[in-house]
């Protein structure tokens, strides 16, 4: 058993290539359990690599990454960590209880999870219709209801909540904030802005760096801004120029986030 | 490895092909109808009787090979394979969980293509129709574990239909069809021994002219179950959990 004070993650020091890409050059962080931790950045900043990492599908070429007291990717994390793919990675030529009865058998999670995160997801009207004739939105729906299969301890979802309808949106915030409440640890990303005052705290990343990591009205205050955006912005500036350093160099000062001022 | 993940695997292979009808004509039928033609094409001469079960072991290899490498490849291409392999799936689960699913097609299949071959189109089996089936089933399962192996190695669609000449063609034109195996070029006939497909012709013509003893197909059945399990295990191996 691992302890509870222990981080859901912990990354110290962290690179990474992409294919042939460097993309994360010397990346710390830590995400608390029992929060929903929002990892903003722009579209290709890293945010997928290292998702990758630390759900353990990711060939990184050094640092550490704990996660749930274990090293990444260690056999006994694979059904205590749920993972949701930026593209919904589900099969479009099976419906979609179809999809979740597999996954589930894959889980060993009890049949009545099937049911539990049709209902959470609000899948309930397409249950039966092939996935691949459901909308982008409703596909990701299904593989974010096969990541909640069998309780896992932390949830890892890259832009779940792309292209979905407001109130939908909406609706899968608070279910998440229900599941932080319930003891689940989730990192979220996303490259909405807005979406950020949705969470408890904020990983800003850019250029395969965390800049800031903070909760959100920390984030607003050290950089005396009145929204996310303009907090990026700031930071962006007060940063030095990514073009000042060499590829898969880790100079220093990049050995770390920058803090601003929130507690870690 | 655990034999529930496995057989779920298997079930929702399946199941995803059940989706499909349009294929599973396509698989039961296709190779019975190439069957005809080449019966039809020498008509009026014994050349059906002596090539005959070489296309038995032929198109449903063919089409077993095809139809896998495919559907893997569009598994590692959606993402599922990744999110599979993030889950507590062993590597052994997902390729025998396949080599199940399409083994079972490739039963179906080949019965009907003996079947057709021998009720339809008269091809002479002195032999145990049975033996027959069953090195024709050894067969496609061969070109279903070969499909496997080769989606590990290709990166697109188009990568990996060139695979099928590649791997595919060799065998057929050194597995006796064209010329007798013992007519070929010294290199040729030692290499076209070690070829799993060589074995798989010999065996049915052995069957269909009941020349050879049980002994000797039972033999030529281990030398292609040895094919099958090393491409599973090497199939196994290739399929990564951390990808760069």
């Amino acid at each position: 058993m691992s302890l509870v004070s222990e981080p859901a993650v912990f990354v110290k020091d962290l690179h990474a290539r992409r294919g042939r890409n460097p993309v994360l050059h010397g990346l710390s962080l830590t995400v608390p359990r029992g929060l929903v931790v929002g990892l903003i950045g722009p579209s290709g900043c890293g945010k997928t690599t290292l998702m990758r990492s630390i759900v353990g599908v990711q060939l990184v070429q050094s640092g550490e990454v704990t996660v749930l007291g274990r090293p990444a990717g260690s056999v006994s994390l694979r059904n205590r960590v749920g993972y949701v793919t930026q593209d919904a990675s589900v099969y479009d030529d099976l419906t979609v209880r179809q999809n979740l009865k597999y996954f589930r058998a894959v889980l060993g999670a009890p049949a009545s999870d099937v049911d539990r995160v049709i209902d959470a997801t609000d899948l309930g009207r397409y249950a039966g219709q092939l996935a691949g004739s459901l909308s982008g939105g409703q596909r990701s729906r299904v593989s974010l209801a096969g990541a909640l299969l069998g309780s896992p301890e932390l949830l890892v979802l890259d832009e779940p909540t792309v292209g979905l309808d407001p109130v939908l949106r909406v609706e899968l915030w608070e279910l998440f904030h229900r599941l932080a409440a319930a003891g689940t640890s989730l990192l979220v990303s996303s490259h909405v802005m807005d979406e950020a005052s949705r969470c408890d705290r904020l990983l800003l990343m850019r250029d395969g760096e965390i800049l800031a990591d903070d909760t959100p009205a920390g984030l607003l205050a050290s950089t005396a801004t009145d929204d996310v955006e303009a907090a990026f912005l700031s930071l962006i500036r007060r940063h030095p120029s990514p073009e000042d350093r060499s590829p898969g160099d880790a100079g220093p000062g990049v050995d770390g986030p920058t803090s601003t001022g929130g507690a870690r | 490895m655990n034999p529930r993940r496995t057989l779920a695997t298997a079930g929702r292979v399946l199941t995803q092909i059940r989706h499909d009808p349009r294929t599973i004509v396509l698989l039961l039928v296709v190779p019975s109808l190439l069957i005809g033609l080449v019966a039809w094409i020498f008509a009026d001469t014994p050349v059906f009787d002596r090539i005959g079960p070489a296309m038995i072991a032929l198109f449903p290899f063919i089409v077993m090979f095809l139809v896998t490498s495919i559907t893997t490849l569009r598994e590692r291409r959606t993402g599922t394979l990744e999110r599979l392999l993030s889950m507590p799936l062993g590597k052994g689960d997902f390729i025998l969980g396949y080599t199940l699913a399409f083994g079972l097609l490739a039963v179906i299949q080949s019965a009907v293509a003996v079947g057709y071959a021998v009720w339809v189109c008269g091809l002479t089996i002195a032999g145990s129709v049975w033996l027959l089936l069953a090195v024709a089933v050894a067969d496609a399962v061969l070109g279903t574990t070969f499909g496997l192996l080769a989606s590990a190695f290709a990166r697109t669609e188009f990568q990996v239909v060139q695979f099928m000449p590649a791997l595919v063609f060799p065998q057929i034109l050194l597995g006796g069809i064209f010329l007798p195996r013992e007519q070929l070029p010294e290199t040729l006939r030692i290499i076209s021994d070690w070829l799993p497909l060589s074995h798989a012709i010999d065996a049915l013509q052995a069957v269909a002219s009941d020349s050879q003893d049980a002994a000797y197909i039972g033999g030529e059945l281990l030398i292609i179950g040895a094919w099958i399990v090393g491409a599973v295990v090497l199939g196994s191996i290739t399929l990564r959990r951390r990808t760069p």
